[in-house]
């Protein structure tokens, strides 16, 4: 059988054969070179690429640091409380990008308090794009139960979409690791970046609610939300994560909500039961102070709260409020 | 137009409308989501799916009835469900089309023979009724596996759709997974890969819903037959007859789908679709022996006891089979699933999952909640499983009825079982770490978790008091990790005293306790300090827990979770309770 082929074989086909085997080993070898590996993989994975979230913060003026309003309507008292510190104008600017940051972390109907207020968010969307004329704003956060869930449930996706603002959930391709600078914790940790990574402004409004592990949940404790992966884990050092989210967050303006203020039972609440009116809305530039002021609502001061004086010592703001010459207001 | 043509219009049609109806289970107020979609109009079309359950439940279920629908249809037409309704045999359709296209005629009439190993979907059908049928062996509905509907519904819904969606997230934000779906995922791939070997494969030997047709398809009052005895017996009829009934022979009518190939291939038109019999005579029955329906009808009653040999209904059920709030308690549960997975669908958070066979082989594919997939456990405030479910295995209740509140405050709110502690992986309990991330995620008030403070010394934590200046202290040790105890949680308390201090930071020999706090008595040199941590560690409440596993998809201890939901005290089963009546 073989001898018959090979006799069929003339010369000009063996020297194609050849020249095709010729080419193939050929580029068997260039393709192994190519790939040549003589380490093998190493313990550690390559360093990623790391992100820094920007500074949004405004220069400080004096006098027009922190602003108290009482009253119940929360779409008055936030107005009258951003005007106190000088009007939407001063935090954004005509044509700029804004992204808001309320709390959305739970798939609970908005009387429960658990999350933002969707009329507050609503409200600063508006005063976003009609007094100050951004160009867009969008709304976003990295909740806790599920994403899309709780912008419905909360109401803060209607509301906000009404409003003319854009709402994004936490896809995974919206993440990146961050480390930050003389922090402990977060080291080469992935955060939600990517809605914020080209915005101009960033402003974060959160209620103030009871938190069983860390005492209180106000602004500071909001920016949870920008963690990623395991974040959970964070909790057996509750006080650092929540300083080093004061250090890594620099938001143009805090609007802390204690409308009504969640007593028991928090972060999520379930009840109306554990809500207390205190008809009060902050607005800051300071949110160590906003929640500073906040935590004496929860019927709690400033050594109660470590994560505080922590900020404080890492320079992201003020515990003594007082200091900060707060504007008080009532809005009826 | 040809009535090939509009065949083919109406299964794209209805094949369209079935993927539609899939994209939009979406819970959501959107156009494409579910909002009043009526996407379980296929499985209600299915008249096994209405059998099955009336054979378990000796009930028609209202919404079953467009069941009837078909069956009155097939009366009059015979079975155009397969040829013109069924999505999974129009896939089977143009697969089995794209297979052979190539074929020259003599090899599809070849393929498209009639061959006596129809009769199998006939016994699956006679196994599954039997299975369902005598409650004083015992009942239960496995039609489900094989039933096409529920088959081709949980296959695009738990593994087409997340697959595609991966790369778009346009229904999920997350991505959406499905514990096991491989295994679904090789049954409906076998199914589609077979029309390679024979067109229609499934339908022709394995369907069940079809072989219940061949059987009512005798009394149809039209049928495809031949008009006129002089045909030229070319065979072309019988080149893509989908059903592999002769048409060129006696037509066997319980084989025939309707296709209308056979009209169409026809170029003497013999071949008609009319009301008398074919006049070269026609076998209405199906080809089963009296020996095979014993058989399967004996092996179907004998299978139920046989697969309940592992006492799962008893005293061995599996505790990790946690139903979906309102599911029926499990034997009835088990009466009416037809493992469609419209529940593993609806769900917002995912955390429905189709079950495997730990549970017993009845389990399998039936919704069983695994708070380790999903984005949050089950949701407090949802109940979208039980408002898709077909057949009410989980009952359509209401917000109220879940929660246990307003003219259902009386019974409480429906548990799905009751969480537990593993205080042996538990951070607060076993490795002295503050953490109770799942007393945080607890979404009831008042709460099913709480805490008990306690504060424990920590290891090599008993120091040697050199020197006391104000609020900080001196050791004799050299050697404390900087600003360990900073976190506000580590507190010092002298061996004397018998108040803590909060401790605010420390260097290598110096500890320094809170401004706002003194000791109570200063610690003598030489005398003993205890660094202690402050632990909040928890506890359920299994009057209060409803078993949601929230806590268990929150719990930080990713591997075995530290906190863990098991089915015991769910409100379905009265025997499976914890607690006393108070």
């Amino acid at each position: 059988m073989n001898d018959q082929i090979e006799k069929e074989l003339d010369r000009r086909q063996f020297l194609a054969r050849a020249g095709k085997a010729g080419i193939s080993i050929a580029a068997a070898g260039i393709a192994s070179y190519s790939l040549y590996d003589a380490e093998g993989p190493q313990p550690l994975s390559k360093t990623r690429q790391l992100v820094t979230l920007p500074d949004f913060s405004i220069p400080q003026m004096a006098t027009q640091t922190m602003s108290v309003v009482k009253g119940h309507d929360r779409v008055k008292t936030v107005n009258k409380a951003i005007e106190l510190l000088g009007g939407i104008e001063r935090f954004v600017k005509s044509g700029e990008t804004v992204a808001i940051k309320p709390n959305v972390a739970f798939a609970s109907p908005p009387m429960l308090g658990a999350t933002t207020r969707p009329e507050l968010v609503a409200e600063v969307v508006r005063l976003c794009y009609s007094r100050a004329g951004a160009k867009q704003v969008y709304v976003t956060d990295n909740p806790i139960n599920d994403p899309a869930s709780c912008f419905t449930l909360s109401g803060i996706g209607k509301a906000a979409s009404q409003a003319g603002a854009k709402v994004i959930l936490p896809k995974d391709n919206l993440f990146e690791h961050t480390t930050l600078e003389g922090g402990k914790l977060i080291t080469n940790w992935p955060i939600f970046f990517k809605p914020f990574e080209k915005v101009d402004k960033l402003i974060g409004i959160a209620p103030i609610k009871h938190h069983h592990r860390s005492g209180a949940s106000m602004t500071m404790k909001n920016w949870y939300g920008l963690l990623g992966g395991r974040r959970n884990i964070f909790h057996q050092d509750i006080n650092t994560i929540i300083s080093e989210l004061a250090m890594m967050v620099k938001p143009t303006l805090v609007v802390l909500d204690g409308t009504q203020v969640m007593m028991t039972n928090g972060p999520t609440g379930g009840s109306i039961s554990d809500l207390r009116r205190a008809d009060t809305l902050i607005a800051s530039c300071d949110m160590v102070a906003a929640d500073s002021y906040g935590c004496t609502l929860l019927d709690l001061k400033v050594p109660d709260l470590p994560y505080l004086t922590k900020a404080q010592e890492a320079g992201a703001g003020a515990t003594d409020y007082e200091s900060l010459k707060p504007i008080f207001a009532t809005a009826s | 137009m040809r009535i090939v043509q509009t065949r083919r219009i109406s299964q794209v049609f209805f094949f369209t409308l079935f993927v539609w109806f899939c994209i939009v289970s979406t819970v959501g107020d959107k156009l494409w989501q579910l909002r009043g979609w009526p996407v379980n109009w296929f499985l209600q079309l299915d008249p096994l799916v209405a059998i099955g359950t009336i054979l378990t439940t000796h009930s028609l279920y209202w919404p079953l009835l467009w069941a009837l629908v078909v069956v009155a249809l097939t009366i009059i037409l015979g079975r155009f469900f397969c040829s013109w309704v069924c999505p999974f045999g129009s896939i089977h359709h143009f697969v089995g089309f794209l297979g052979n296209r190539k074929n020259k005629a003599a090899q599809k009439i070849q393929l498209n023979k009639y061959r006596k190993a129809q009769c199998i979907k006939y016994f699956i059908l006679i196994i599954f009724l039997s299975m369902a049928a005598f409650p004083s062996v015992a009942s239960t509905l496995q039609t489900g596996l094989l039933d096409p509907i529920p088959l081709v519904t949980r296959s695009f819904n738990l593994i087409l759709l997340p697959i595609v969606d991966r790369s778009v997230n346009f229904v999920s934000v997350s991505g959406r997974f499905y514990e096991g779906a491989w295994l679904i995922f090789v049954v409906f791939l076998t199914a589609v890969l077979l029309n390679l070997v024979i067109p229609r494969f499934y339908c022709r030997f394995i369907c069940p819903l079809g072989a219940f047709f061949g059987v009512i398809n005798r009394f149809a009052l039209w049928r495809i037959g031949k008009t006129q005895n002089e045909c030229a017996n070319c065979r072309l009829c019988e080149k893509s007859c989908e059903g592999g009934c002769e048409p060129a022979g006696n037509i066997r009518t319980s084989e025939c789908v309707l296709c209308f190939n056979c009209l169409d291939d026809c170029k003497h038109e013999v071949i008609g679709y009319q009301t008398r019999p074919s006049v070269a005579g026609e076998v209405t029955d199906p080809d089963i022996s009296r020996r095979g329906f014993v058989l399967s009808l004996t092996s179907g009653i004998l299978a139920v006891p046989a697969v309940r040999l592992n006492n799962k209904l008893g005293s061995n059920w599996y505790h990790r089979v946690i139903r979906p709030p309102g599911a029926l308690s499990e034997e009835e549960f088990l009466k009416r699933c037809i493992k469609c997975g419209q529940c593993m669908r609806a769900c917002p958070t995912n955390v429905i999952q189709p079950g495997g066979i730990d549970g017993g082989l009845e389990n399998l594919w039936t919704p069983v909640l695994n708070n380790r997939i999903g984005s949050s456990g089950c949701q407090l405030n949802c109940v979208a499983c039980g408002q898709v479910c077909p057949t009410s295995a989980i009952r359509p209740i209401t917000l109220s009825e879940k929660l246990g509140i307003g003219e259902f405050a009386k019974n409480g709110p429906v548990k799905m079982g009751t969480a537990f502690f593993d205080r042996n992986r538990c951070l607060p309990w076993a490795m002295d770490k503050p953490c109770i991330v799942c007393e945080e995620n607890c979404p009831l008030s008042p709460k099913a978790i709480y805490t008990q403070e306690c504060f424990n010394t920590i290891r090599d934590g008993i120091l040697t008091v050199k020197h006391t200046k104000g609020n900080t202290l001196e050791t004799a040790e050299n050697n404390l990790s900087i600003d360990k105890f900073a976190t506000g949680d580590y507190y010092c308390i002298s061996e004397q005293g018998d108040q803590r201090t909060k401790i605010v930071g420390n260097t290598e020999n110096l500890i320094e306790i809170s401004p706002a706090e003194k000791f109570d008595k200063i610690p003598a040199a030489g005398s003993k300090i205890h660094i202690q941590v402050r632990l909040q560690r928890p506890y359920i409440d299994i009057e209060k827990c409803i078993g949601c596993g929230v806590c268990e998809h929150e719990c930080p201890v990713s591997g075995k979770k530290a906190v863990r939901v098991s089915a015991e005290g769910e409100t379905r089963s009265a025997d499976r309770t914890l607690l006393l009546k108070s």
